[in-house]
């Protein structure tokens, strides 16, 4: 018996093939996982346990007829609730969206089911991913398995607590300025925001297009790296996802990472940074030097504009992205006396204070008279964030700062000041604006709460990501730690 | 078209959109099709769903390219795509993807002209640019319904948007202008261009010019389902724009909607929100680069546009301009004169039937060459008829007639109705006799030397046979009898 | 701080109905993240081009096939009203 419910994905499969468990034992373990605890953490909008039972079962027979299954048959997998999933509800954690469920499956749910996941439910996210804590979510804020007391992250912050809880070893999020990275470090699961292009978009409810990506999150490198090679690769049916091939990132973890160059950044360890973070990135940093690799010191000039620009850019591109949420088509209709003030109406009730302040930022910084001094501005200041970044990655092979400034904060405190709120992702955005891929992975504690690694590489270079994150876990056990909620 | 001195001069650039002949729409592979039941050609993207990515049509693309080269435009060889946002209900994303033209983005293409020809003289009308941008949905308004109704077929299918410089000078040029530019995305086979279908649109930017040189405000007239209407509510538009002119009023800057029945162009009773399209990039779409290699094959793939195959058919078969420009008032004219001369080669034969008594049916009925039952080898048939001496002239024209109507080959109607023309001397010889002993008069006034009357036995002859007889050789039978 | 007629002004453009209170408060929060936004004219930008991509890609185009529509009833089981086959919406502003 494997020790359900923290079992790797690749354990299961193994345990499976070897028929020491079967994928319904698994679900079995982890519905009771949520029973236990679901409660309390809040990671999921909706379950579908009964389906769940069904696919088990259907993989069960499978395993015991000795067939040959695809990579993540009979795993459960958790799925953010703004990907689109045929027939289910996906209601991207808004009102305006309850209870509509999509005529399509979005491409990465396609290919988990090709692969043979069971896709065990929906997970909780800030309102179309437009937050740093879940607490932006109309149906509630999910909290962090650590504290209870605090937030998982945002906005992926159901899937990396669902992750974290033991309900699921796999779940998608989406990173738009730090949405999987943020909630993995304050989790202590690992995330990974892929090169922008390399995991097709179709069907994830857009937020802001450019920047938007779509992850693994798991509990160690090496899962994750099962899971994206699982969703990655090119799709016709999103012109932006790159035409290079699939990354093969698991096969890629056994080359040892000895000679290859990490470049710290050194603006990232200024004020704002709480010492307990600053020295658990520094503590990391010395494994990896133990480990073979030559630390480098980097300059990324452009870091403190790349968050104004990202609050710029983001809110203009959703304030187009979420003008069809009206009412006239599907989701929420609300009275009014015409057209336009059913339109109005429709969006007073269906959106919550953030998914407002957004559009009506970016609704300004797009407007006749604002563009230059905005959105062009901004436009600008992205280039000189990849700019920056190439200039790093001259000097080195991978970027290393941490996730957040900070640990998961308490659940309320930044609630009432957006820009507090905002500081949260100022080390993650800047990766989203130069489209770069970044892994989180956990790399100690401040007061009892994860600490995040964020490791940063070049475009389509996740596996030697991964591959510095995977030799980093097997030299440390920050990974291995369960938070006491489970 | 010539000023009277003091009268205001008329400034018109219009704005034409296109419907491109695709199979699919322009981001989906929805069909296009005209008439479908309402909302069966729709897909998360053409719909806007939540999650939906629009890929672009590679044809359309192609299609654009090709109405730049035909319009001598300058191809950008690098542009974007952007959106256009305003809350419509039927634009399902409430934005529009369209092609926008700021520093730096440039739309497909720009500059380039077109030739129209009016009152004798040729001249260019500048283009000001194409691009490429995806159509709405289609609203109804039921009477009586508190709802508007909205279907979502036509959402995405691909359009081309033509503007012109503001360089048309009345209301006939134009319907010249919209004239040749159907001429061309036809011949180019672009669009089918009917605006009757709507796969033709235009609206036009009106105002006058004072002979102080101050220009007047503009209003923008829409709703013209003809190039006729277009003629006409430019009329009014000028006419009423001049009146208010000459009694001191202002012109309001406002869209004026076309009435074709009552005739009028009036101002939208709602009140006109300023307009804020907060344009940027379409970051769902990768830009679009056009290199000289892609160019070369769309230039290779352009089908010969309306000039040269005017010049060719005078060259070819000896035809005079005017038939040229007449036989090349539509590609399917033009193809008809062809395969027609193919099986029948007497070219100028074919062109007088064809800008003769096939034009007068078309124009009667009100209908094109491509869309009635005759096919070039059922007129070579016909023309045959003629020559061999089997029917005459008048004859063959009431078969030509009869042939469309019942969708028949010629001798199938000769057969039916015994038209058969009567050449047969012995046969002729009796009715001949017939009438001359009936019309002693008129045979006593030929004799007398007055031809007339020649005319008048000739006829009788004809009405006895009821037309099949041989005109020539009715006259030699007549002139011999009656010994004139 | 921008004025809450700037507010309304963007509200009507974004098709949201605020209350007083919202317009007071997105007045204040708006012209506090703008103003944060405003350190980023003391770059030198003249001469940076924008991205409006994060990755170099150009001419990603399909072939022009027709691929199936979705069901209608699939379609329109989701409409808040429907009728004969038509989404049906607010009555818009008959321009005849
Ligand atoms: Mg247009
Ligand atoms: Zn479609």
């Amino acid at each position: 018996m494997p020790e359900t419910p923290f079992e790797t994905a690749r354990g299961l499969v193994a345990a499976y093939r070897a028929q020491r468990t079967r994928p319904s034992e698994a679900v079995e373990a982890a519905l009771a996982q949520v029973e236990r605890h679901e409660p309390r953490v809040r990671a999921f909008l909706h379950l579908d346990a009964e389906r769940a039972r069904t696919e088990a079962a259907a993989w069960d027979r499978r395993y015991a007829a000795g067939e040959d299954t695809p990579p993540l048959a009979g795993v459960p997998v958790a799925l953010k609730d703004n990907l689109c999933t045929r027939g289910a509800p996906t209601t991207c954690g808004s009102r305006i969206l309850e209870g509509w469920r999509p005529p399509y499956d979005a491409t990465v749910v396609a290919r988990l089911r090709t692969a043979g996941a069971i896709l065990l439910g929906k997970t909780n996210l800030d309102e179309f991913a437009m937050g740093s804590s879940t607490e932006n979510s109309a149906f509630g804020p999910t909290r962090n398995p650590w504290d209870l007391s605090r937030v998982p992250g945002g906005s992926s912050g159901g899937s990396a607590a669902a992750v974290a809880a033991g309900f699921v070893p796999l779940a998608l999020g989406s990173d738009t300025g730090g949405s999987i990275r943020l909630p993995a470090g304050f989790c202590g699961v690992v995330g990974l925001k892929p090169t922008y292009g390399r995991v097709s978009r179709y069907g994830l409810v857009a937020f802001a297009s450019s920047l938007d990506q779509i992850g693994p999150l798991a509990r160690d490198v090496e899962d994750c790296a099962l899971l994206l090679d699982a969703i990655a690769g090119p799709d016709p049916l999103d012109t932006t996802s790159a035409r290079v091939p699939p990354p093969q990132a698991r096969a890629a973890l056994g080359a040892a990472p000895r000679g290859l160059r990490v470049g710290v950044v050194t603006d990232a360890f200024g004020a704002g940074v709480a010492p307990g973070v600053a020295a658990a990135i520094r503590e990391a940093l010395r494994t990896l030097e133990g480990l073979g690799l030559a630390i480098e010191e980097v300059a990324l000039p452009t870091l403190e504009a790349a968050l104004p620009a990202y609050y710029l850019l983001a809110p203009a591109e959703a304030s187009a992205n979420l003008a069809r949420y009206d009412g006239m088509r599907y989701g929420l209709r609300a009275a009014g006396a015409d057209l336009v003030d059913t339109y109005r109406q429709t969006r007073r009730r269906g959106f919550g204070p953030e998914v407002k302040r957004r559009i009506m930022l970016g609704t300004y910084a797009l407007s006749a008279g604002y563009y230059d001094a905005y959105y062009l501005r901004a436009q600008k200041v992205r280039t000189l964030v990849a700019r920056d970044f190439e200039r790093a990655f001259a000097r080195a092979d991978v970027v290393v700062m941490p996730v957040a400034p900070t640990p998961a904060f308490a659940i309320g405190e930044r609630a009432a000041d957006p820009l507090q709120m905002y500081l949260a992702d100022v080390f993650t955005i800047p990766v989203n604006l130069a489209g770069l891929p970044g892994l989180a992975l956990p790399c100690g504690f401040d007061g009892g709460l994860p600490v995040g690694l964020q490791l940063i590489g070049r475009p389509f270079d996740e596996a030697t990501l991964l591959r510095v994150g995977h030799a980093y876990q097997q030299a440390t056990d920050w990974h291995r730690r369960r938070p006491p909620v489970a | 078209m010539a000023t009277p001195a003091g009268a205001p001069r008329t400034v018109v650039g219009l704005e034409i959109h296109v419907q491109l002949l695709t199979a699919s729409k322009m981001f989906c592979g929805c069909a296009v099709s005209f008439g479908a039941p309402p909302n069966t050609l729709v897909c998360p993207v053409c719909l806007g769903l939540p999650g939906a990515l629009p890929v672009l049509n590679r044809r359309a693309v192609d299609l654009g390219l090709r109405t730049a080269l035909a319009l001598g435009c300058r191809i950008h060889p690098r542009s974007q795509f952007h959106r256009k946002n305003y809350f419509y209900p039927d634009l399902p994303k409430n934005y529009q993807i369209s092609q926008y033209e700021y520093a730096g983005h440039p739309p497909l293409a720009t500059g380039g002209a077109l030739e129209i020809v009016t009152e004798g003289a040729r001249r260019l009308v500048r283009i000001r640019r194409v691009h490429l941008e995806e159509d709405t949905g289609r609203l109804v308004h039921a009477e009586g319904a508190s709802g508007s109704l909205v279907d979502f077929n036509r959402s995405g299918v691909p359009l081309m948007e033509i503007v012109t410089e503001p360089d048309l000078r009345s209301p006939a040029e134009a319907r010249e202008f919209l004239t040749a530019l159907r001429r061309l995305l036809q011949f180019a086979e672009v669009s089918s261009g009917r605006m009757e279908e709507g796969t033709l649109r235009c609206d036009a930017n009106v105002s006058l010019v004072g002979d102080d040189g101050v220009p007047g405000i503009r209003t923008e007239v829409k709703n013209m389902n003809s190039i006729r209407a277009v003629e006409r509510a430019l009329a009014y538009e000028v006419a009423r724009q001049a009146e208010a002119r000459r009694r001191g009023e202002a012109v309001v800057q406002e869209t004026r909607h076309w009435d074709e029945r009552r005739g009028v162009t009036f101002g939208s009773r709602s009140k006109e929100e300023a307009q804020d399209y907060r344009y940027f990039p379409e970051p769902d779409l990768v830009p679009l680069e056009v290199d000289e290699a892609w160019l070369e094959r769309v230039r290779a793939s352009l089908p010969e546009l309306p000039a040269a195959r005017r010049d060719r058919l005078m060259a070819a078969f000896g035809l005079g301009g005017a038939d040229a420009d007449r036989l090349t008032a539509s590609p399917a004219m033009a193809r008809f004169f062809e395969e027609t001369v193919a099986a029948f080669p007497d070219a100028r034969v074919v062109a007088n039937w064809l800008v003769g008594e096939v034009a007068a049916y078309l124009n009667e009925h009100g209908t094109e060459i491509d869309a009635i039952t005759l096919t070039p080898r059922r007129l070579a048939d016909l023309l045959r008829l003629i020559e061999d001496g089997t029917l005459s002239g008048r004859l063959a024209k009431e078969i030509l007639v009869a042939m469309i109507k019942d969708d028949l080959d010629a001798v199938a109607v000769v057969e039916a109705r015994g038209l058969r023309q009567i050449s047969d001397e012995a046969a002729l010889g009796r009715i001949v006799e017939e009438v001359l002993a009936a019309h002693p008069g008129p045979v006593a006034d030929v004799r007398a030397g007055k031809d007339r009357a020649l005319g008048f036995l000739v006829g009788q002859v004809m009405k006895a046979t009821g037309g099949r007889a041989n005109p020539e050789a009715v006259n030699r039978l007549l002139r011999e009898r009656v010994g004139s | 701080m921008i004025d809450r007629d700037t507010v309304e002004h963007v509200a009507r453009l974004a098709r949201l109905a605020l209350t007083e209170e919202e317009r007071e408060r997105f007045a204040e929060q708006l012209g506090r993240i703008l103003e944060y936004a405003d350190r980023l004219s003391a770059l030198p930008l003249d001469d940076v081009p924008p991205t409006s991509h994060a990755l170099p890609m150009t001419n990603v185009l399909r072939d022009d096939a027709v691929a199936p529509s979705l069901p209608r009833d699939e379609v329109l089981a989701q409409a808040p009203a429907r009728r004969d086959g038509f989404f049906v919406v607010p009555r818009v502003f008959d321009e005849g």
